[in-house]
């Protein structure tokens, strides 16, 4: 029954509110998507924050998502020693280097008077469960062996499950507490998403790569 | 031929008194908001000086405008692949400091503080985080303070000066400075456009006006960096970038912008420009001596059957046009040679125009201080190399030639008045001077009402708005005039 509502109900509503919230969001209120930079009040600090915090945590990120689209490609890497080595170190250094840049910027927020003034409580928030979030995950990394490995076979299956509403929440609810705890913490942060700066994710400006540099509007295009 | 139309401007320096009010008339009507104090759309300079922010001019700092790199023109800041590298702390963001921190004073503690034997003091605070701060620096700090060792000398155009010229600069009754007033330049190749991750910043086509779409910013913070000039600022309250706009809510309306309107000294002016925008790529790959000459060569003889029936072709109202023929931008900046564009060499092709100051780089010259003898006004010039020098690195990117043309001529028209009304200097010697500076009688009779005698109307030449009648065509105009105003729907606060 925990089960069923921890790792079925959950996961459901949270990428629902995720869902509906931030197009609702987007749709109403586009001013408030921004990166909420502030680097302008203090910048050295930030770019070691800043750049190891991002630079650690989205690879991670991909990385993960890759074990849910392509789980095959996975376990192929985790068949060779090698390769599996190399998997597991790559995910532990890049998990530092992200535990390292929220703790700077956490440290930040906390010892400047200036940064504080523009914390949000919801700031506080993100940065707590995010903090916690890199914190369980590096656990698991370092005390439940061969992750990488074990997840395509828990994990990977649980999310498919969602995904095509079959859900099947026994291949999680067998495991330690952490790994529980880091998945709750996940869906957490998708629940919250649409209601913290967390939005600024999906405003990555692919376009950039190839609009031209100078943009000039007309109100309406005159026929010539 | 892609004609555009530009509102552009011309500032005449040796106009300017450094009162401020354009600052302030500014401040008082955009920038009054939290996380908007510090910034300052318009300001005021005394150079040689270091500027607002401080030494925005040093280029190896803040990495602002275009580099031609091998045939090529690129943002110095960094290419598209950098961008995205650094999209998580922008290398060369200038932070608070580089501006000031905006204060007030805890005026309270005036009427409440206990009895006592000391009298109350108002202690300044922080306007950011309301803790008490010793202030350092503010907005126009080094104000008037021209010949300053510890702010002037610090001019980044100064460092290919030698001690003995800097000496020569700032000797007490030689003391060489004068004010330079400073907006948005809107552009025609602008770097903050260019540099926009999102895209949240354009230019409209109606009338050059640059502006950031609120909606669409991200807060990335590369406009701030890019900007050569840095005129757009990041609001750190809203997470939002905020510029100059050219009050284009006066001028859809016909009145001049605010700092135009409320000018003492009357040294502004507002105009069209045409001009070909096919012609922008060539115009920022050629080498520095000759921008300005190509920058002149884009913009376009509103006059010439041949451009008319162009920008009718391109889309520019009849309205436009006529303003443009009357523009009193395109007589400074084309006809007459006398505003050049605020360093050229940044390559963005910057719209507004500084008649250069006559009167301090004179006066750099003169032995005793006292009262110019007229006639010497062109050996004057001759010994003035090293302010000229300066003037030309601030306006022509190093081409003295430009700067010197332009004086011969101010100094022509001032010769020629002078026979006119004073009568110590004779006809023969007028016309010698208007033969030196290759110009007519009528021309400098022009050069001299529209600097001297100027109405609000020949100085404002205010294209009409077409955009009600673009609106009109794609908008039903009573749902127009239902939803048309000022403000957002919703305020522009922090975040959600």
């Amino acid at each position: 029954m925990l089960d069923n509502l921890l790792f079925v109900v959950f996961p459901y509503v949270a990428v629902a509110v995720a869902v509906v919230g931030t197009v609702y969001r987007f749709l109403t209120n586009q001013f408030s998507f921004t990166s909420l930079s502030s680097q302008f009040m203090e910048s050295d600090l930030q770019f070691w924050g800043s750049t190891l915090w991002h630079y650690g945590i989205i690879p991670t990120l991909v990385i993960h998502m890759m074990g849910f689209v392509f789980p095959k490609l996975m376990e192929a890497l985790h068949g060779t020693p090698e390769t599996l080595y190399l998997a597991e170190i790559a995910g532990k250094i890049l998990g530092i280097m992200a535990l390292a840049g929220a703790l700077i910027l956490l440290y930040r927020r906390l010892s400047q008077s200036k940064i504080r003034v523009v914390t949000t409580p919801a700031d506080w928030l993100v940065i707590a469960l995010l903090i916690n979030q890199v914190v369980l995950g590096l656990w698991i990394a370092f005390g439940y062996r061969w992750g990488a490995t074990w997840f395509v076979h828990t994990v990977t299956p649980w999310t498919v499950s969602l995904a095509t509403f079959q859900p099947a929440p026994q291949f999680v609810s067998a495991l330690p507490l952490i790994p529980k705890l880091h998945f709750l913490n996940a869906t957490l942060l998708i629940l919250l998403f649409p209601f913290t700066r967390l939005v600024h994710m999906i405003t990555v400006p692919v376009e950039y790569l190839w609009r031209s540099f100078q943009r000039v509007i007309w109100t309406r295009r005159r026929v010539v | 031929m892609k004609i555009r139309s530009q509102t552009a401007m011309v500032f005449h320096l040796d106009k300017c008194i450094g009162c401020h009010t354009c600052s302030i008339a500014c401040k008082n009507i955009w920038t009054d908001r939290q996380g908007a104090e510090y910034m300052w759309w318009n300001n005021v300079e005394t150079k040689p000086g270091t500027g607002f922010p401080t030494l925005w001019e040093d280029q190896e700092k803040y990495k602002g405008g275009w580099e031609l790199k091998n045939g090529k023109v690129e943002l110095k800041l960094q290419n598209r692949l950098q961008t995205f590298a650094n999209l998580f702390s922008n290398p060369a963001m200038p932070t608070m400091d580089d501006y000031y921190e905006p204060w007030t004073y805890k005026y309270g503690d005036l009427f409440n503080s206990p009895l006592g034997d000391d009298q109350p003091t108002a202690r300044p605070i922080s306007r950011i985080d309301g803790q008490p701060i010793d202030i350092e620096s503010g907005p126009n700090w080094d104000d008037d303070l021209g010949g300053s060792n510890v702010y002037a000398v610090n001019d980044p155009l100064l460092d290919d000066m030698s001690e003995e010229e800097k000496q020569r600069l700032f000797s007490i009754e030689q003391l060489f400075y004068f004010y330079m007033p400073r907006i948005c330049n809107h552009c025609l190749n602008a770097g903050c456009v260019a540099a926009c991750p999102s895209g949240a910043i354009y230019k409209r086509a109606e009338d050059g006006i640059v502006l950031i779409n609120q909606d669409k910013c991200r807060g990335w913070r590369m406009c701030v960096s890019a900007c050569p000039y840095k005129k757009t600022f990041y609001n750190w309250s809203t997470g939002k970038s905020e510029k100059c706009i050219l009050c284009y809510p006066r001028l859809e309306s016909g009145q001049a912008p605010a700092c135009f309107h409320s000018c003492v000294g009357r040294i502004r002016y507002l105009g069209v420009l045409l001009y070909d925008a096919d012609q922008i790529e060539a115009a920022v790959k050629v080498p520095d001596e000759q921008l300005v000459q190509r920058q002149r060569e884009m913009i376009l003889d509103p006059h010439d059957p041949k451009v008319v029936a162009a920008a009718k072709e391109s889309g520019i109202p009849d309205g436009v046009i006529t303003a443009a023929q009357r523009s009193p931008v395109y007589r400074y900046v084309k006809e007459w040679e006398l505003a050049l564009p605020l360093h050229p060499e940044y390559r963005t092709l910057p719209m507004l125009f500084y008649v250069p100051p006559l009167l301090p780089v004179l006066n750099a010259t003169q032995s005793s201080g006292t009262q110019l003898v007229e006639t010497d006004l062109f050996s004057s010039l001759e010994n003035a190399r090293v302010p000229v020098r300066y003037m030309s690195r601030t306006l022509a990117a190093g081409n003295d030639e430009l700067v010197i043309k332009s004086y011969q001529k101010m100094i022509a028209v001032r010769l020629y008045k002078r026979a006119q009304t004073v009568g110590d200097v004779t006809a023969e010697e007028a016309n010698a001077a208007l033969a030196k500076a290759g110009m007519g009688a009528e021309e400098a009779e022009a050069i001299y009402h529209l600097t001297s005698l100027p109405s609000y109307q020949e100085r404002f030449m205010i294209p009409p708005a077409s955009r009600e009648g673009d609106i009109e065509e794609t908008y039903d105009p009573q749902q127009r005039k239902a939803e048309a105003g000022f403000g957002r729907s919703q305020g522009a606060h922090r975040g959600l």
